[in-house]
């Protein structure tokens, strides 16, 4: 008979070994670097051209995202409905994204279209002409689509914690209104083009069944253009904001309420950061979290809770996230503080911490599971400027940090003071 | 093309094995022949309350997500009108997890009060955010009762209103267990770095003993032809009109379920498409406008939604996507735009097969559907589709006796954009 109260033996994950596998490098003839994965099952393939064009960049607010939007609406050759029956004919997706840094433009299809595929690409970084009624049109919509946002409780509270913990002068503080958006020209997007896509700073990222003339494709079609050039970064200052605890009524029916609590934190080449990532693990990053087990679990205060560090280049932030009742609001946020407090003051028990390390570790493992998973790890990495020496020291840090080192870190960061607090219903 | 092998236990589980040697992770996906469809009227977002129970505890079993955490796992589930679905990933030399855990909750649940108490305070928060506390939240609950008359599709799996969910008792939950999650009712797909031996002989070990059940018979009283076009208008204070319609369509079964994708790819699947390019950019009537279906078992509801431009009125955003669909059903379209679907289609499936946890995915709700192996036929039946099936259906569909209508009239006339000008204290 089964005995069903026996759980089976496990493998502790934090006895796996995590190879990060290597990823193909070479440049164009322009010096673009190009890192590359050509391995697969199915017949596809993903390339994403990374621009140093963020709105990191910009001198004037929202010009970054409308310039990475509209690149696809319209070349000296096609109209933008040209354009995308174009890519669409052959079953291609093209994506643009835009960040604080970086702004991307990245085209999944099958990997027999690629030779059609690529030189349209190149026609979208050369000679867009962001026609006038195209700018019109992505001005109304946006207002439109904003003013529908602003009812979202959430959606203004990420807004404004944002606000406080960079200030709304810097990047990663920086949010689009009505007025930025109606302020863009034609002119302001030309200029960025001009000068962060024509003369760019572009790192090419690419995995599937590519073709075996893949390299000499990519350096026929960009291995001509000025796209390796430095590019100036400016240096922004953090502004936190003077007032520690907000409250927004945003909308008078509102039977919900979105609360973030952040604190400013260092960026992730700074000594505490991949330990941290351990705690907030723990405090409020997966299902099992503190946070989750005794806001939701136990109390069915909210549907969800997290917390997180922000994944930016420069500075970050340590932000717990989430919408509850109205009615529980403020009984959450003292709960939050809470599960500081018992940080601060418990070490984590053994188990606690073994199911953390595990849970990660089984985690990582998944996040290096095929082609484009492990081209997204090296993205990753490339972008901040580190190596694999950083993942498998973050690895390391996983399986090696102890109870203690939490706690002094939970002292060091998880104080109640230097936190924003803000509430919007 | 996905290979696998699949096998029945003599309780009647079902079991799908798919074996990826390529990977270090193992997938196990318990999918139940159960949804909101299978719901009384009086006690709806059942199924979905469930979903949330069998986390609280099984029968031999304390909790269920540490011991898979511990494994060095991750889990979550799902719950549609049609179905449950369970699914957990974890590194596969701790596959045995899972199936400790999965064929416990099989045999039975903890049906402890403390958790039924809290789980319906997170699913009345889960309702909240979802449909109350934001805008045009309530649209689908409308559309649903508009155009479904007996069908429980009338109702959303999150259920028809929150007491629902707020009185629901424990022997409820008892009865709902006993009656739907059973072997005979529930698919076993097993995914990833593992063998067909090894899932055959975990499957027995761990699943074998599970008593069989009885076998519940599914009788859903299916919905009457519509006769009369139906219209409904609310006015709310949201910041832009709304135009909805829906139509009813067939079921994923018929061979007319795979034109009707495509007539909504061809409507508005992309920038391309035709109700994009026509009625956002060059007749700038609507700032955004889609086109899709729910994907659901039985006959289902194709639908349009757009939020249309400030100044422009409904009635003439509504008759300009009239003359959108009438010309559907009067011309062929060309073999371009067939082609060009065609075409995504077949790139849009081969990204869905990458991730392990897709596939796994896919395989069960195929044989839940009748049989795992449509999943690689899918391609083909796209491909069939012709250019006069396309206007055939069309011509069935879009007429204003299967439609539906719904004018989400606003009240807010200038908005404000600034959240940060209101009122502000400590």
């Amino acid at each position: 008979m089964l005995n069903r109260t026996i759980a089976p033996p496990i493998k502790d994950a934090i006895d796996f070994d995590i190879t990060l596998k290597d990823c193909t490098r070479m440049s164009l003839s322009n010096g673009v670097p190009v890192y590359y994965i050509n391995d697969g099952a199915e017949e596809v393939a993903m390339i994403d051209f990374v621009f140093e064009a963020g709105n990191n960049y910009e001198n004037k607010n929202g010009v970054a995202v409308a310039t990475n939007h509209l690149i696809k609406n319209g070349t000296t050759k096609r109209n933008a409905f040209e354009i995308t029956e174009y890519f669409e004919y052959y079953g291609a997706y093209l994506s643009r994204k835009c960040y604080n840094e970086t702004a991307s433009i990245t085209l999944h299809c099958l990997a027999k279209h690629l030779k059609e595929l690529l030189p349209l690409i190149r026609e979208l970084i050369t000679v867009s002409i962001f026609p006038q009624s195209e700018l019109e049109i992505f001005q109304q919509n946006s207002i439109q689509r904003l003013s529908v946002n602003m009812l979202k409780c959430d959606f203004v509270a990420n807004r404004l914690i944002d606000q406080y913990l960079y200030g709304p002068n810097h990047p990663y503080g920086r949010v689009s209104t009505k007025e930025n958006v109606e302020a863009i020209t034609r002119q302001d997007v030309l200029d960025f083009y001009r000068d962060f896509y024509n003369n760019a700073k572009c790192s090419i990222f690419s995995a599937g069944k590519l073709p075996a003339d893949f390299e000499e494709l990519l350096d026929f079609q960009f291995g001509d253009l000025s796209l390796n050039n430095k590019i100036i970064t400016v240096k922004h200052t953090r502004e936190l904001a003077l007032q520690k605890k907000h409250f927004i009524r945003n909308d008078h029916n509102g039977v919900q309420g979105a609360i973030r609590i952040g604190r400013p934190f260092p960026d992730r080449k700074h000594p505490d950061f991949k330990k941290a990532i351990v705690l907030n693990t723990l405090y409020g990053g997966y299902f099992g979290s503190r946070l989750m087990g005794n806001i939701r679990e136990d109390k069915g205060y909210t549907y969800g809770i997290h917390s997180y560090l922000e994944n930016h280049l420069e500075e970050s932030s340590w932000v717990v996230s989430t919408e509850a009742g109205k009615e529980v609001c403020q009984a959450t946020i003292d709960e939050v503080y809470k599960e500081m407090e018992l940080l601060r003051n418990e070490p984590i028990n053994a188990e606690e911490l073994l199911l953390v390390k595990n849970y990660m570790m089984g985690l990582n493992l998944g996040y290096i599971d095929g082609p484009f998973q492990i081209i997204s790890r090296w993205k990753s990495l490339i972008l901040n400027q580190l190596d694999e020496n950083y993942f498998y020291d973050s690895i390391r840090v996983i399986k090696e940090v102890t109870s203690k080192e939490l706690l002094e870190l939970a002292n060091k960061y998880l104080v109640p003071e230097d936190f924003f607090e803000l509430l919007v219903i | 093309m996905i290979n696998f092998e699949r096998f029945t236990l003599n309780n009647g589980l079902r079991v799908i094995v798919h074996e990826d040697k390529s990977t270090p992770m193992a997938v196990v996906d318990v999918m139940y022949d159960v949804g909101a469809r299978d719901e009384d009227e009086e006690h709806t977002g059942f199924a979905h309350l469930f979903e949330h129970l069998m986390f609280g505890g099984s029968l031999h079993i304390e909790s269920y997500d540490e011991p898979l955490q511990m494994a060095g796992g991750e889990n979550n589930a799902y719950t549609t009108n049609d179905l449950t679905n369970y699914y957990c990933q974890l590194p596969a030399e701790n596959i045995e997890t899972a199936f400790w855990l999965e064929s416990d909750r099989m045999c039975s649940l903890a049906f402890n009060e403390n958790s039924l108490e809290v789980q319906r305070k997170v699913v009345s928060e889960e309702f909240k955010e979802q449909y109350i506390n934001k805008p045009y939240g309530d649209v689908w609950h409308k559309l649903r009762e508009l155009s479904y008359k007996e069908h429980p599709y009338k109702w959303m799996t999150i259920g028809k209103k929150l007491s629902h969910i707020e009185n629901a008792k424990l022997q409820d939950v008892k009865d709902f267990f006993f009656k739907h999650y059973t072997p005979s009712n529930a698919i076993l797909t097993v995914a990833g770095n593992v063998t067909v031996d090894q899932i055959k002989q975990l499957a027995e070990k761990w699943f074998g003993d599970i008593p069989a059940g009885k076998k519940y018979d599914r009788k859903i009283k299916q919905e009457p032809e519509q006769k009369e076009p139906r219209m409904m208008e609310v006015t709310e204070s949201v910041p832009l009109d709304a135009l909805y319609k829906c139509w009813h369509i067939a079921s994923r079964l018929d061979k007319r379920y795979y034109v009707t994708e495509i007539i909504s790819e061809i409507l508005a699947g992309g920038a391309s498409s035709r109700l994009f390019q026509s009625l956002v950019k060059e007749q700038q009537l609507f700032s955004s406008i889609e086109c899709s279906h729910m994907g659901s078992i039985d006959p289902g509801l194709l639908y349009i939604d757009g939020k249309l431009l400030k100044g422009v009125s409904l009635e003439v955003a509504e008759n300009a996507v009239i003359v959108e669909l009438e010309k559907m059903k009067t011309e062929l379209i060309s073999k371009v735009e067939l082609e060009k679907i065609k075409n995504k289609t077949e790139s849009m499936l081969a990204f869905e097969d990458i991730s392990l946890m897709n596939r796994a995915n896919s395989l069960a709700n195929y044989e839940l559907l009748g049989d795992a192996n449509l999943m690689n036929t899918e391609l083909e039946s796209y491909q069939a589709v012709t250019r006069e099936e396309i206007m055939e259906e069309c011509k069935r569909v879009f007429v204003d006796t299967n439609c539906s209508t719904l004018y989400y009239r606003s009240t807010i006339k200038e908005t404000v954009m600034d959240a940060d000008v209101q009122l502000r204290y400590p």
